[in-house]
């Protein structure tokens, strides 16, 4: 079977687990959607169309900080207990004695992990959108969440497998993942803000950065996966 | 923890390792499994080393350890067909058919693994270690949790593994099951390799006295 | 068992000296020779310690990436030791960086801090020298810490310029406190003494990395006869028994 193959079925397999529990997505959704709420609090979110441009600015900004604040808390949990339930269980040595490349592991697991978070995101997007006033529903927006999703799941997906090995998995991923993702950050806030804020002039350099950023990481992982889980 | 072992599996041998705890039973098997490296030393399947052929040597071999390696929250059928989509196994629908039927576990193939018992899940374990039908099999206590049946059906994988040429190295507890129908007898003690003979000449006495001198 | 006299060797002593004559020659240069600022004053000689232990930061942390890449091509424990001499040495320099720099910026510029690209790629190097270590302290597998230490010593070295890029872009749109290095032209004095400081500063990277890296090496080997001597022990109290 081809590597395509083996990576559907470790993500049907993932999907089905997800269907049949529920362990992963409505905890996520509801940590990003209660993350987000906090921040209305901290940050007046409410945009309103008003002839006052800075300020209308500010608080797109904030939107956008806030929304991706929320997509990273409620990922780090997914990509955390994501890893923790498959090796508490001990499936995961399961998967490393089948005769797969360790790469298409690593590629099956970013492509679930992608989708959970992908999940989250499309729902929570319009909520917030609708909660605090933000012209969110723009395809422009698709493309920065996803480069940005993606270049986040591509080191979480890494990072999660080394911390849930370690003594102190719960602050070892945000220890690894937060410092590294930091060019995703600034990259999705700053072209978010950019959309909902129609000022997309520079737009494309930012969504550069962030593809440049997943190309290399995306690959990194890929080569390095390997090494990770030999034990 | 394991010391200057250096040991071979001839096709249609059928073993079985013994040990007292801590021994190293379950490295050793780990290390043959592939799921572990070994500090120093070569493991060579059917002529294929890890750094080479990994995958190549991994279809070779079939494993049940301590932990069934099962998907608790799919059924058994779905468990076996992930399975036998990772190994490439080319007839799968009538493959994991007759694996079932082998294991006892037909009616419950619709079945959720967390519904199962120790003992079906053991049967399932069993099922998943043959669906690619491996030239190898590395049982560690496969019959912990299994019924008289259950032992019947792991006997019958044994003997099946044999006529077909293929190997099989075994650690159990049970002195009397796991010199049953075996071909030679290794026994391990503090990492090294203590004992390597014939299972004809020694009988489950004499080797509960090696090792209750040691331990 | 009897010890064994400490090594008196000769590449460490010559080192240390060359370290000490360019250092006092460089600090001399940095002191009297070199003329103060005419905007900026007397404090702007940090300047001549700050960017040298940046550079050096920054080496210790190239050298930690290669030394990942070794290790995990060779397997071989000196590359892994390498690694984390270079790390430590690196994570000291880094935070004398941040200290500084801060030391600096406050009377020129008034503030503590500035979020301009080089500080925050700093910073940002910073917590991964501490991610590296709190990695390696976690795991409890010796050859686990030491690939997973690898892995993010080479992800983390890719990462550094994209952080570095990125702030810059981000700040063109939020102009503040240029902390600025290069800027005009500089008179050959204080070219000469930036230099001569480099030279110092680098040759003092390299003295501590020697140590460091025997220093580590000899850790690895202690650990390694703890562990020989535990195993001794067990067989031959086995030995007792039979």
């Amino acid at each position: 079977m081809s590597a395509f193959g083996k990576i559907y079925a470790i993500v049907w397999k993932d999907l089905l687990t997800e269907v049949r529990t529920k362990e992963l997505f409505g905890g996520m959704f509801l940590f990003a959607l209660l993350t987000i709420i906090t921040f209305n609090f901290a940050f007046d979110l409410t945009i309103v169309n008003s002839p006052d441009r800075p300020a209308a600015v500010a608080k797109a900004a904030s939107g956008a900080g806030a929304i991706w604040v929320a997509f990273i808390f409620a990922g780090m949990l997914g990509l955390g207990r994501a890893v923790s339930l498959e090796r508490d269980r001990g499936s995961f040595d399961g998967l490393l004695l089948c005769p797969v490349d360790r790469g298409v592991i690593y590629l099956g697991k970013l492509a679930g992990n992608l989708i959970f978070i992908g999940l989250v995101e499309l729902i929570a997007v319009p909520v917030f959108g609708a909660l605090f006033n933000l012209p969110v529903l723009q395809p422009a927006l698709l493309l920065v969440l996803g480069l940005g999703t993606l270049g986040f799941a591509a080191l979480g997906t890494l990072f999660s497998v080394m911390a849930a090995s370690t003594r102190a998995r719960d602050v070892m991923l945000p220890v690894l993942l937060f410092p590294i993702s930091l060019p995703v950050v600034i990259g999705t806030v700053r072209a978010t803000t950019m959309i909902l804020t129609h000022q997309t002039g520079d737009l494309i350099p930012w969504l550069n950065l962030l593809g440049a950023f997943d190309v290399i990481f995306l690959t990194i992982a890929f080569l390095v996966f390997d090494r990770v889980v030999e034990e | 923890m394991l010391r200057a072992i250096d040991m071979r599996i001839e096709p249609g041998e059928r073993v079985v390792l013994f040990g007292s705890n801590g021994a190293g039973k379950t490295t050793l098997l780990r290390i043959l499994a592939t799921l572990s490296r070994p500090t120093k030393g070569t493991l060579l399947i059917d002529g294929l080393t890890i750094e080479r052929d990994a995958q190549a040597a991994r279809r070779r071999i079939g494993v049940v350890a301590h932990q069934p390696y099962l998907y608790d929250d799919l059924t058994a059928e779905e468990n076996l067909r992930f399975f036998a989509k990772m190994y490439d196994v080319a007839d799968q629908h009538s493959r994991i058919d007759e694996v079932l039927d082998l294991v006892g576990l037909a009616a419950r193939r619709g079945d959720r693994v967390r519904t199962f018992s120790r003992g079906m899940q053991q049967r399932l374990a069993l099922a998943r270690a043959i669906v690619h039908r491996p030239a190898l099999l590395l049982f560690d206590e496969p019959d912990t949790g299994l019924d008289r049946a259950g032992v019947g059906v792991l006997e019958r994988i044994l003997e099946e593994q044999a006529s077909a040429g293929g190997s099989v190295l075994m650690t159990t507890h049970d002195l009397e099951f796991g010199l049953r129908a075996v071909d030679r007898v290794l026994l391990l003690d503090s990492g090294r390799l203590v004992l390597d003979i014939p299972a004809g000449s020694i009988d489950a006495d004499d080797i509960a006295e090696r090792m209750s001198s040691r331990s | 068992m009897h010890a064994r006299r400490g090594n008196s060797d000769g590449k460490g002593r010559a080192l240390a000296v060359l370290a000490g004559l360019t250092m006092l020659i460089a600090l001399y240069m940095m002191a009297f020779y070199v003329p103060s600022d005419r905007v900026q004053g007397i404090s702007q000689r940090i300047f001549y310690i700050h960017v040298p232990m940046a550079w050096d930061a920054f080496l210790a942390f190239f050298i930690v990436f290669i030394g990942g890449i070794m290790y995990l091509v060779r397997r071989s424990p000196g590359w892994d030791q390498l690694a984390r001499a270079a790390a430590e040495i690196g994570l000291v320099f880094t935070s004398l960086v941040l200290i500084t720099g801060s030391l600096w910026g406050k009377p020129i510029w008034g503030t503590w801090w500035s979020w301009d690209a080089r500080m925050t790629s700093t910073l940002i190097l910073w917590f991964i020298y501490l991610g590296y270590f709190m990695l390696r302290s976690y795991v409890s597998d010796r050859e686990r810490a030491a690939r997973y230490a690898a892995v993010l010593g080479i992800i983390g070295f890719v990462d550094v310029p994209i952080v570095y890029m990125s702030v810059n872009w981000w700040r063109t749109l939020h102009p503040q406190a240029v902390v600025d290095l290069s800027g005009a032209a500089m008179p050959a004095s204080m070219l000469n003494t930036l230099m001569v400081s480099l030279l110092a500063f680098t040759i003092l990277l390299g003295y501590l990395l020697y140590q460091k890296f025997r220093i580590e090496q000899a850790k690895d080997r202690l650990a390694d006869l703890y562990y020989e001597r535990e195993e001794a022990e067990t067989l031959a109290a086995e030995g007792a028994v039979r």
